[in-house]
């Protein structure tokens, strides 16, 4: 996890994808990663409340409110704001605009939203490093109405002003729905691996659950640049979540078995 | 200037594990230059765990090598992420038609291309230059997402058949067309269509980090050939061509052990002797009916071995013919 501390890791997507467990503590360990390297976080929240990431992430050392409350974090409550679509009136235009629209159509209101919350403002911001933008999660948007294409093209956009623009960093959370067949999630994941730069996918171990091991971590990585190198292209690692961090051990050497 | 054309033999080209240096170097030009020879589209059909973008990058370097001007309708990446890793010779011949940074004209500065992504695929269709082209979409997946399959599949052959234009006296050279498709994002039927408009088709896997490449020519009016290459890209997007699979896959894969003859160690006799053989050819099966045996049946002499069943019964037999076990308790 070393890599992404380093100045080469910017501009890349990173996608997190889990199957068959819980993967959102990866996110939660770049929310407090990307805030105590002092970069500027744009978090759009669509599955969880505020307090439930602020507790997570006070736990893990850092605090959002804080963060929030000095511009470092710009926070956008899917739960809360969802709800304030319905009572504006329509020429405003708001993030989750779509789910005011009967024939959903793109999710530009979204992307205008993270554009305008990442731009590179005055002097008095400039202390922050590298925009990151965190997304929790994009499956919810398909069950909301979204199609698959609508999301794939809101993160390349995301991905054209953040990434290439910005210089910053993107990570997003997909659920992989497995044996179910949702055919548009699969387009949604699929999609979005070509266009990643690193994969991480969290899986329960084939064998079912397990107290000492909570599931193992494939790490993938794609699109070689002149940087990374061709052999350590794929790493797998078992994992263990604690109450304030994670443990990672390679494949069989989980310290409770040996 | 003409592409030279290599004829291909029909069928498999083997891979022998004693070939030379020059004759890998040989083959790269073979591999790279008859997916080029072609007029028309070639496909590259990639999936996530095995990219195909660096083998399109190699097919290009190739073509502006071989003096080509190559135009790129980019969707994917950024036109500085893929003019990465050429040189300057090959990136003086590129021209990068941008569909990354504002495909669908969000940002409204009048900036994006206009007519949107159909529009910069049928501008394509006009070409100016009477010189030889090559034609890089990548990719065919973000165009098949954003059209409907039948508008792109009528431009791209529209594209790759540029050379028979009416009312051109001049005989014009052919396109070449290099689709890049990622094979997951699409159904049977869209794939299987753009597969029908195509002169090749790369099909890219590998094994054990080794990429390989599948390939299938469907030259005109020859029989489709197939033909599989392992291969690496290196950082300056040359290839590497490898002789076969990974090692720990080839000692898997052994044609050559003989087969083992399970006869040789029994403890009893398989074969049989001449006279043997003999006896056992003249022998008349007992259920065969031949006219001799309808003779003897029409016509039963004393002197045939009729058998006949001589029955001494016991003292104590009663021979009940309703209860001939004599187990009825009555």
């Amino acid at each position: 996890f070393s890599l992404w501390s380093g100045s080469i890791w910017r501009g890349k997507l990173t996608l997190l994808c889990d199957a068959k467990t819980d993967g959102s503590f990866l996110v939660h360990h770049f929310l407090s990663f990307y805030l105590k390297a002092n970069c500027k976080v744009c978090f759009v929240a669509l599955i969880q409340s505020f307090s439930h990431y602020n507790i997570v992430g006070q736990k893990l050392g850092v605090s959002l409110t804080t963060a929030r409350e000095r511009g470092q974090l710009v926070f956008l409550e899917g739960l809360k704001s969802s709800v304030d679509v319905f009572f504006r009136s329509q020429e405003e235009p708001h993030p989750l605009q779509f789910l005011r629209e009967a024939n959903t159509g793109n999710l530009q209101p979204l992307f205008e939203f993270v554009r305008e919350a990442l731009k590179p403002g005055d002097n008095a911001e400039a202390a922050w490093r590298c925009p990151v933008l965190l997304v929790d999660d994009l499956s919810v948007l398909l069950s909301l109405g979204v199609g698959a294409v609508a999301v794939l093209d809101f993160i390349h956009y995301c991905r054209a002003t953040v990434c290439c623009e910005l210089k910053g960093n993107i990570v997003t959370l997909v659920h992989d729905s497995g044996d179910a067949e949702d055919e548009e999630n699969d387009v949604l994941l699929n999609g979005l691996s070509h266009q990643s730069h690193l994969i991480l996918r969290a899986e329960g171990l084939a064998t079912g659950f397990c107290r000492d091991v909570h599931g193992q971590l494939r790490i993938l990585w794609r699109r070689p640049s002149q940087l990374t190198a061709q052999r350590d292209r794929s790493l797998t690692y078992q994992y263990k979540i604690q109450d304030k961090s994670v443990s990672f051990f390679a494949k069989g050497m989980s310290p409770a078995v040996l | 200037m003409p592409r030279p054309f290599h004829p291909e033999g029909a069928g498999q080209l083997s891979v022998t594990p004693s070939e030379s240096v020059r004759r890998g170097a040989e083959r790269e030009l073979e591999m790279l230059e008859s997916l080029l020879a072609l007029g028309g589209l070639v496909l590259l059909r990639d999936s996530v765990e095995w990219e195909g973008r660096s083998l399109l990058k190699a097919l290009i370097k190739k073509s502006a090598a071989c003096g080509e001007q190559v135009h790129i309708l980019g969707c994917e990446v950024s036109e500085e992420e893929f003019r990465e890793g050429f040189d300057s010779h090959v990136n003086s011949r590129l021209v990068y038609h941008d569909l990354f940074r504002d495909p669908l004209n969000w940002s409204k500065t009048g900036e994006a291309l206009p007519e949107g992504p159909l529009g910069a695929l049928r501008a394509m269709c006009r070409r100016t230059n009477p010189g030889p082209v090559t034609i890089a979409l990548d990719s065919l997946s973000w165009l098949l997402l954003h059209l409907p399959c039948t508008t792109l599949c009528q431009t791209l052959h529209a594209l790759s058949h540029q050379d028979s234009c009416p009312g051109n006296s001049t005989p014009v050279e052919p396109v070449h067309v290099l689709g890049l498709l990622h094979e997951e994002l699409h159904g049977p039927g869209p794939v299987g269509a753009l597969s029908s408009l195509a002169q090749a088709e790369v099909t890219l896997s590998g094994a054990m980090g080794q990429a390989s490449a599948h390939i299938l020519y469907r030259r005109p009016r020859q029989r489709p050939t197939h033909q599989t290459q392992w291969f690496s890209i290196l950082p300056d997007f040359s290839l590497d061509l490898q002789r076969g699979p990974p090692l720990e896959l080839q000692r898997h894969a052994d044609p050559h052990t003989p087969p083992v003859d399970p006869t040789t160690q029994l403890t009893f006799n398989l074969h049989l002797s001449k006279e043997e053989k003999e006896a056992k050819d003249s022998l008349t099966l007992p259920f065969q009916f031949s006219s001799e045996k309808q003779q003897a049946l029409l016509r039963p002499g004393p002197s045939q071995a009729t058998s006949r069943i001589f029955y001494e019964p016991d003292a104590y037999d009663d021979l009940d013919q309703e209860d001939p076990d004599d187990d009825l308790d009555v």
